[in-house]
């Protein structure tokens, strides 16, 4: 145990402080610039008092950058991920712990690989596979002679075609699968007594029903937090979004905030800038506030 | 109700067998004790009647049918588990309701079947806690309203009380006796404790190294133990147990000092060879020393019980307890007699562990 001094405790006290500062004087900074108009966000220190021009910078912001629809594409696509995340893992490392199967110990490395495999790393192929999601059979079929074999005999061309790009599908899928969230799960099922399993088992349960009604119910802690882990980090996605998302109607807020980054020998309008980042960073920042309270329920909860 | 067989019910992991093909008839209405130290296969036994663990070998039956390949839902048995295994996210009521709920019964219904549990187990008024806001006791009566509300064929219980401090062990234990003379269904009881065995047994199954020792009801049991395990497993303090020689004249040996006869009734005789001879604490009274047919032996220390005492005497490095409820003036180191009615003593086989009965002349004559 450390004693505990006064100088000590100034000490720790002075560390804590500049280590906020630090942590919080970006967002200062965003807010404050976010509310001058051109001229004072220009000038040189930037002033530390709040302007008055907040609400003209925020609709000049909001009208340039399309906010609105893009602001609902991500609210949509980071849901998305962070719920399938959630279900998937859940799922998956559901059929690991709980059922006795040929292959689940390569099924389970094999997702363990998956870590060590970043969307950025297998960028291309994943590309590749959403522009056309059936590529891998089309591919199959021409290197079996299968496409030759019924275009020469039946005059059929065969060419099977599911493009996912400018679409949600594509632009979620690809992002749901996780390992992280996966080993979370597993780890959480393996603190769960077997009793209990044995106890719905003989209650009639079926392995459905005791998933339903036991785990999801248990791991609520878990799933709250791994829903705004996975919220926050699929907002924040950036080069996905930029490849998939072609169709300028379509893209998500985080790709649209580098249209409202002045240009070299633009205007240097900054001031509209941080107003949009404020309004694109405040969603996930809501979130986890608000998750905050849950999460420290779980985590004080006694009932596990 | 229903009655259960166990015909060569073996269970192996691998290599490992953990139950010797076991044949065991439990009848209908019965209570019937599991009872034998930890690692015995007891748990399994349990396990595998209600559905939890695979049988490798033979066959369960449950009123006649054969049960081996159904779901644990579908044998229609009931199970308390030693940690309760209560669901910590509902509440008492959801908890002893779950399995009317997974069989789909009506709200309606099911909140009158969970009045009706409590109010038998006296637990009506937790009906809303959350198991994690009860007592160890509070617990184990919602683990069996749990089992009691599906009305089931046949309740298995595994080690209940284990987890329970010994004042409420004693309670439950008079409480699931009534219950099972009220209810009437076939209980199956698991337990390593030979004082929950004998007073809740209609018959105890004695089991040992996934072999079964003796089946047979508590005073069997305590009475006529069948094998030299059976003896000294039950009882407290356990039986008294020395390894010699029977003489041909019915004369047990230990060495020069210790000779006891054995059987004073005319015409009974013991087969010769080495055997082990068990007395009970109880059986064993305290003498002046010196008297003949006494053993000599020396006080080491007496445990006091309140209404008994139990003296730990020593006969030359072996140690021997007597149980008396008289309070003799004795301390550490005194001299005394130890006297034992032949018809006490129990004998077993040296080496096959099997108990020895004394056989009449006319027997052996005609078999």
């Amino acid at each position: 145990m450390v004693e505990r001094t006064p100088v000590f405790n100034i000490l720790c006290y002075l560390i804590l402080t500049l280590g906020l500062a630090v942590a919080l004087l970006p967002f200062a900074i965003v807010l404050i610039a976010a509310t001058h108009d051109l001229k004072a966000v220009n000038t040189v220190p930037l002033p530390l008092v709040p302007g008055t021009h907040f609400w003209e910078n925020m609709s000049a912001a909001w009208t340039r950058a399309h906010l609105g629809s893009k602001l609902l594409h991500s609210l949509i696509f980071a849901t998305s991920v962070a719920a399938g995340k959630v279900a998937l893992s859940s799922m998956a490392a559901y059929s690991i712990v709980y059922f006795r199967f040929p292959g689940r110990i390569l099924i389970f490395w094999l997702i363990f690989v998956t870590l060590m495999l970043p969307l950025e790393v297998r960028i291309v192929p994943t590309y590749s596979i959403a522009a056309n999601a059936l590529q891998p059979f089309q591919t199959l079929l021409d290197v079996s002679g299968l496409t030759w074999l019924a275009d020469t005999v039946f005059g059929l061309r065969i060419r099977l075609e599911w493009g996912l790009l400018n679409s949600y599908t594509g632009l979620i899928l690809p992002l749901v699968a996780t390992a992280t969230g996966t080993f979370l799960y597993r780890q959480f099922y393996l603190t769960v007594p077997d009793e209990l399993a044995e106890a719905a088992k003989v209650d009639g349960a079926g392995s459905f029903r005791f998933f339903l009604d036991m785990l999801l119910p248990l791991s609520r802690a878990n799933m709250i937090a791994l829903f705004t882990i996975m919220f926050v980090w699929s907002w924040n996605q950036y080069l996905w979004p930029l490849l998939i998302t072609t169709d300028p109607e379509f893209g998500i807020a985080v790709t649209e905030l580098k249209t409202l980054i002045p240009s070299e020998f633009g205007l240097p309008d900054w001031n509209v800038a941080m107003a949009g980042t404020l309004a694109i960073m405040s969603p996930p920042l809501l979130l986890v506030i608000l998750m905050q309270r849950w999460f420290v329920r779980g985590l004080i909860s006694t009932e596990k | 109700m229903a009655s259960i067989s166990l015909r060569n019910v073996k269970k192996t992991y691998g290599k490992n067998a953990v139950v010797h093909g076991l044949d065991l008839d439990i009848e209908s209405g019965e209570f019937i004790v599991i009872l034998g130290p930890s690692g015995c296969g007891k748990s399994t036994l349990l396990r595998m009647i209600v559905g939890l663990e695979e049988i490798s070998e033979g066959e369960i039956l449950i009123d006649g049918t054969v049960v081996n390949r159904l779901e644990p839902r579908q044998r229609a048995c009931a199970m308390v588990f030693q940690n309760y295994a209560l669901y910590p996210h509902m509440t008492v009521a959801e908890n002893i309701g779950y399995a009317l709920k997974v069989a789909g019964v009506s709200r309606s219904e099911r909140d009158r079947r969970v009045r009706e549990v409590a109010r038998a187990l006296a637990i009506e008024a937790f009906l809303d806690r959350k198991p994690s806001a009860l007592s160890g006791g509070q617990r184990q009566r919602v683990a069996m309203g749990r089992a009691m509300i599906r009305e089931p064929r046949v309740f298995l219980f595994d080690e209940p009380l284990s987890n329970l401090d010994a004042k409420l062990r004693i309670a439950m234990r008079a409480e699931i006796r009534r219950l099972h003379r009220k209810l009437g269904t076939t209980s199956v009881f698991v337990t390593h404790d030979q004082n929950e065995a004998m007073t809740l047994a209609d018959r105890i199954v004695v089991m040992n190294g996934g072999k079964v020792e003796q089946v047979g009801t508590p005073a069997e049991i305590y009475h006529r133990p069948a094998t030299r395990f059976v003896a000294g497993f039950l009882g407290s303090p356990a039986m008294n147990l020395m390894e010699g020689e029977i003489e041909p004249d019915g004369t047990f040996v230990q060495d020069a000092t210790r000779r006891l006869r054995l059987s004073q009734q005319a015409g009974h005789a013991f087969p010769g060879g080495r055997a082990v001879l068990g007395v009970r604490a109880e059986a064993a009274r305290l003498v002046a020393p010196g008297r003949p047919d006494a053993l000599p032996a020396i006080v080491d220390f007496i445990e006091e019980l309140g209404a008994s005492r139990i003296v730990h005497v020593d006969f030359d490095g072996l140690s021997f307890a007597v149980a008396t409820s008289d309070n003799p003036a004795l301390i550490p180191g005194d001299r005394v007699g130890i006297e034992i009615d032949p018809r006490d003593i129990h004998l077993y086989d040296s080496a096959t562990g099997e108990r020895l009965e004394p056989v009449t002349a006319r027997q052996t004559v005609h078999p």
